[in-house]
């Protein structure tokens, strides 16, 4: 599979993950919140910061349907991580001239 | 495994912020030397799903839920200090954006998800890898182990934060017993997550799979065995 096609297909499955596939996912307390309420520290979290912002608690605030509002605050959220990471990353990568210790193999030809 | 504002005191959120800043700044540092051309856009992709996988909650039994953490996963794809970064981007854009783990939390959160997270995922991976048969059908089974344990760890350092900087007088070994119980069912499912993906990669292109490259060196080399010996 070429690399282009590869990195596409991945973006669509992350995609389709965070935008349809998530409002299937279980609302029931994670671990961590399950334990704070069983043993009794669940009540000293504070109010988050950013509880108002447009994407909050995974939904789109000013859209009424449920399945659309979390679907597309998944899809946001997603694309926001692609352009930061994906930035980041490009921006920090090794160039060519820098100390070529590639030692991985090179056994497609269309790996680039 | 998402802590909140408030769960931990200032001065413990100020320290975890501090152990966090140092593990992103060696972490960008470590990187430079994983990312090139291929393998940059590859980072990109992980983070973005490791963001998806963390959405789909799966439920664990007993009204309770657990989700991806993606530590032992990243590491396996696109290295440790790569996947440090991978974490800690996912986890800036769900506490800005999403409201999902505190602002100042942030410090503990990137400590224990992407520092412990992935120094235990990719340190039990590696020891697997030193030790088994180097063969590709073997890096996603030793990631799912890598995954499995990643999380009770992460569950138990969190533990010990509680105990020094909680808020909230509880008893640490109830709250140790508790976290790491159900986080070690929650880390099956990262276990089963993290094999599936890492497998279909290693199917698909080994190549972009960083754990695997010294197993694909070696596999390089049974085919030219052939050929020497003729």
């Amino acid at each position: 599979m070429r690399l282009r096609a590869f990195l596409l297909t991945g973006l669509v499955v992350a995609l389709l993950v965070a935008g349809v596939g998530s409002y299937y996912a279980s609302s029931h307390p994670d671990g961590l919140e399950h334990v704070a309420e069983q043993t009794g520290f669940l009540d000293s979290a504070d109010e988050h910061a950013a509880a108002d912002g447009p994407l909050a608690d995974y939904q789109t605030r000013g859209v009424d349907d449920e399945r659309l509002s979390g679907g597309l605050a998944g899809v946001l959220g997603a694309l926001a991580v692609a352009a930061i990471g994906g930035g980041l990353f490009w921006l920090i990568r090794r160039r060519d001239g820098d100390e070529a210790d590639d030692a991985a193999p090179r056994q497609h030809a269309d790996s680039r | 495994m998402h802590v909140p504002d408030g769960f931990l005191d200032a001065p413990t959120s100020v320290a975890t912020g501090v152990v966090a800043a140092a593990g992103v700044a060696v972490a960008l540092r470590g990187a430079h030397r994983e990312l090139d051309d291929k393998t940059a856009p590859m980072a990109g992709l992980v983070a973005t799903f490791v963001f998806a996988g963390q959405m789909m909650n799966f439920p664990v039994g007993a009204g309770t839920s657990g989700h991806l953490l993606g530590g032992a996963l990243a590491a396996v794809l696109v290295g440790p200090f790569t996947a440090v970064l991978c974490i800690s981007v996912v986890l800036l854009v769900q506490a800005l954006l999403m409201a999902d783990g505190g602002i100042t939390a942030l410090g503990t959160n990137i400590t224990l998800m992407a520092l412990v997270g992935v120094v235990v995922g990719w340190g039990v991976f590696a020891l697997l890898r030193a030790v088994l048969p180097k063969r590709a059908a073997l890096v996603a089974p030793a990631a799912a182990v890598a995954a499995l344990l990643s999380v009770p760890a992460a569950a138990a350092v969190f533990t010990a934060l509680f105990a020094i900087g909680g808020t909230v007088p509880v008893d640490t070994g109830a709250v140790l017993a508790a976290m790491v119980g159900w986080h070690v069912v929650i880390g099956t499912g990262e276990a089963v997550i993290t094999c599936l993906v890492v497998g279909s990669v290693v199917a698909v292109r080994p190549d972009l799979v960083y754990g695997a490259r010294p197993v694909l060196a070696a596999r390089r080399l049974e085919i030219r065995r052939p050929g020497v010996t003729a």
